[in-house]
This record gives C-alpha cells, sequence and structure tokens, in this order.
C-alpha cells in the first residue's frame, strides 16, 4: 500500500515537473542496415503521443551516447535541436553492431522539513495552477535533503532509450548486460527481423529473467491508418517476450518495470524502464 | 588485367558439363534506368548457410569507394550472407549487367542434393525482386520467372 502510495506520488510529480513524460520518448534512426565502407547513421530524438512525427518535444542531446562494436564509446556529431525534433549522426567507421541512446538516472520524491513539503529531483515545473496555492521547495538532489527530514518518499528512477545499428556483418559485444536493473538482451539479432517472422527478446532485472513483463510494440505511422496497432507481449518465466512482425517498417518498443528493491540509498521503490526503435525488412 | 584473370578464373572453375543457370535482366522503359544489383546463391533446401555464386554491383567505382555501399539493397542477400563476405570476392563480384541473357556457372563442388537457387535484383530508383528456382544436384532442367526486375531464371546441364 505504501510503495504504491509513493509511487502514484513520484509519477505526479515527474509529469508535473517534466510533461515530456507522459508523451513516448523515441531515437528514429535513418537505417538500421549499411554496407559500404562509409557509412553514418542520422538519428532523430524526439516525444511525442504518434510515432515517428516529431509534434511535441525534442530530445535533449546532452544524454546521448555511442558505443562500437567493440564496446567502445563513438562520437556523436552534428547534433542540432530543433523546436520539434533533435538530431545527430553517428559515423559507423568499425564493422559490426552499434548501439545509441541515453541512459537516465535519477531520484525523485517529497520529503517535510518542520511540517512544510520538499520535494526531490526532476526540473521546477510550472507553478501550480491556483495562484494562491503554496510554492513547493525543491532540492537538485538526494545529498541535499537535511539531516532533519522527515517522512522521507523516495522513488529511484532509471531509464533506457537505445537503438541497434549494423554496419557488415552482426556482432553481439554490445548486448552484454550490466545485470543492473531493466534490460534487453536480443536472441533474434536487431539486424534480422523480418516482417512474418517471430523474433525473441529477453528481457532481464538485475541481470534475471523478468518474468510476465508488459511489453507494449507500436509499429510508426499511425496517421496513415486508424487503428494505433499495439501489441502487447507478456514474458514468459525465461523472460522472453515474442514478436511476430505483422508488416515492415520501425517498431517502438517499451516495458516497465517497478518494485521496492531501489539501488539508492534512502529511497523505497525504484521505476524501471527500456525502449527501443526496431526496424522490421520485407522479406 | 584483372578481369581477364577473373574470367579465366571463371572458366577453369567451371568444366564444359557442369550446371549454369541462365538469368535474364528485362528491358524497361522508365525514365531513369541504372542496371540492376543481382546476387545470385544457392542454399541447402533443408536450411543451412547461404554460399554466394554471383553478385554483381558497381564494382569500378571510382575513388576510396569500393561500390559497395548500396549492396544493402539486395536485402536477402545482405542477411543471408552477403553482409559477412569479404568483397570483392574472386570469381563472385562482378560488375552490373546489360538486359539481357546471362549464363553463369553453378559451382562444380556442389554435393549431390537438394537445393535453392536464389536471384534477387534491386535496382537503383526502382523495384526489388527475387525469384526462387528448386536446384537438384546433379542438376535437372528448372526454371522460374520474375514478374518486374527479372525475368526467366533457368538451371540448365
Amino acid at each position: 500500500m505504501r510503495i504504491k502510495t509513493v509511487l502514484l506520488t513520484a509519477a505526479a510529480l515527474m509529469i508535473a515537473a517534466a510533461p515530456a513524460t507522459a508523451h513516448r520518448q523515441w531515437l528514429l534512426p535513418s537505417a538500421t542496415i549499411f554496407s559500404g565502407t562509409d557509412a553514418w547513421v542520422t538519428v532523430d530524438g524526439a516525444a511525442s503521443n504518434d510515432l515517428f512525427f516529431p509534434d511535441h518535444q525534442p530530445m535533449r542531446l546532452d544524454g546521448v551516447k555511442a558505443w562500437a562494436p567493440d564496446g567502445s564509446e563513438a562520437k556523436i556529431e552534428n547534433g542540432a535541436t530543433g523546436r520539434y525534433r533533435s538530431t545527430f549522426d553517428v559515423k559507423l567507421d568499425k564493422e559490426g553492431t552499434w548501439k545509441i541512446g541515453t541512459a537516465m538516472n535519477g531520484v525523485s520524491g517529497t520529503f517535510k522539513v518542520d511540517g512544510a513539503e520538499w520535494r526531490v529531483g526532476g526540473r521546477r515545473g510550472p507553478p501550480p495552477a491556483g495562484a494562491n496555492a503554496p510554492q513547493p521547495n525543491f532540492v537538485a538532489s538526494v545529498d541535499e535533503i537535511p539531516a532533519n527530514a522527515t517522512d522521507l518518499k523516495l522513488t529511484e528512477s532509471a531509464s533506457h532509450n537505445e537503438i541497434y545499428v549494423t554496419a557488415g556483418a552482426p556482432t553481439e559485444t554490445v548486448f552484454q548486460p550490466t545485470n543492473k536493473g531493466l534490460e534487453m538482451v536480443p536472441l533474434t539479432h536487431p539486424s534480422e527481423l523480418v516482417a512474418g517472422e517471430a523474433a525473441r527478446f529477453r528481457f532481464l532485472v538485475d541481470g534475471k529473467p523478468a518474468a510476465n513483463l508488459k511489453v507494449s510494440v507500436l509499429p510508426g505511422g499511425k496517421r496513415y491508418r486508424d487503428s494505433d496497432g499495439l501489441m502487447e507481449i507478456t514474458t514468459g518465466a525465461d523472460g522472453v517476450a515474442q514478436v511476430t512482425w505483422p508488416q515492415a517498417g520501425m517498431f517502438w518498443m517499451n516495458t516497465s518495470y517497478s518494485d521496492d528493491k531501489p539501488s539508492v540509498a534512502r529511497a523505497t521503490a525504484r521505476r524501471l524502464s527500456y525502449t527501443t526503435t526496431l526496424e522490421v525488412m520485407a522479406p | 588485367m584483372k578481369k581477364t584473370s577473373l574470367l579465366i578464373a571463371g572458366l577453369a572453375a567451371a568444366p564444359a558439363s557442369a550446371a549454369s543457370v541462365n538469368v535474364t535482366i528485362p528491358r524497361l522503359n522508365v525514365a531513369e534506368y541504372h542496371r540492376p544489383y543481382v546476387a545470385i546463391w544457392v542454399e541447402p533446401a533443408a536450411g543451412g548457410t547461404a554460399r554466394t555464386v554471383a553478385v554483381w554491383y558497381d564494382i569500378k567505382k571510382g575513388g576510396a569507394e569500393p561500390g559497395t555501399k548500396w549492396l544493402h539493397d539486395l536485402r536477402s542477400w545482405w542477411r543471408k550472407g552477403g553482409r559477412s563476405l569479404k568483397l570483392p570476392a574472386d570469381g563472385v563480384s562482378g560488375a552490373t549487367r546489360a538486359p539481357g541473357t546471362h549464363k553463369v556457372a553453378l559451382p562444380a563442388d556442389l554435393k549431390p542434393g537438394q537445393y535453392t537457387l536464389y536471384v534477387e535484383a534491386a535496382r537503383e530508383t526502382g523495384g526489388r525482386e527475387i525469384v526462387s528456382v528448386p536446384l537438384t544436384v546433379p542438376a535437372k532442367a528448372a526454371s522460374a520467372a520474375g514478374k518486374s526486375e527479372l525475368g526467366a531464371v533457368t538451371i540448365s546441364r
């Protein structure tokens, strides 16, 4: 019961602090399969309701990183942020499978000092609707919580949004799990997704298979049809979600997981999320 | 010079009795025509590794670019083995071909059995098509035909 309350509070805070969290965060690569000796991928990043139409907020580029097939960090080039989307390039100068994306970690929640409510984390949002409503007090991080604070209700949050692109023959190094938080290890390589065929993805929480996880898969291009095309898949005891691709195109895949095992001291709950964009080829 | 040696190698590897496939590239009446990239490969019918017989692309492209940038447009071939092939490959890589029928020798060392022969064509500013024909070794005559980017594909002994 207590966890539920904390989570609800945290969720409400996140919405208040950053409206973009109510929308889908997405990365859209220009392609995921490359040949030749001078391949570049160009990627769009944004948050919006409909995939992959940038019509709400651009993705912040300061947290975007890229990893080469050997696991080394690679350069993000030509980054630019427009009104609705950000864009950047990665030069794929090594053969194999690359990982590009963001990992955000934070703690948010509330505590009290002398009966007054304070909030932790997030950015200061717009003022509450009622002009007379009291302005909440903020601290930026857990470290700034004063010693006399009481009623701590803190939630750790960690979210990954990653895409995978392959130059030449595919490799597996970038899928090596860290065994921390929520991770996806593909059993079908992301460069081998074909319409009409099934693909399997294993989800791990702290390195262990995440059973009964609800995974959402959404095709892009909703403007050109009536249905949103949402597929919801539940992982088995082995943490595996199997998706049979109804058509070719770009698909957004997302899942989240909550429990009361935070890795941050003083937090009582954690919320983990994982997002990717996968390209499915015509047969 | 290199071309000559490739031709000789091709001839040497294909004794007169070996099977071959005739691939027809149709003449298309389009505003902007580029010769298609074509890949020809063989897979065991029961599943297994694809063996590339030929791939025709912009092998003589100048500068630092070896003409491989658009090979992924041959998307089935690329996934099934093209992406792990070191190019140019002797006796496999070749220049794009003009519309017409082209005879390609099948590997003489294929073990007897059932295979599927695939021909995939992808054209710049155009379409893409794949045609498959059952292949029996020792070879029996067989044929299939494409509808858009490929014409007849005929196996002969």
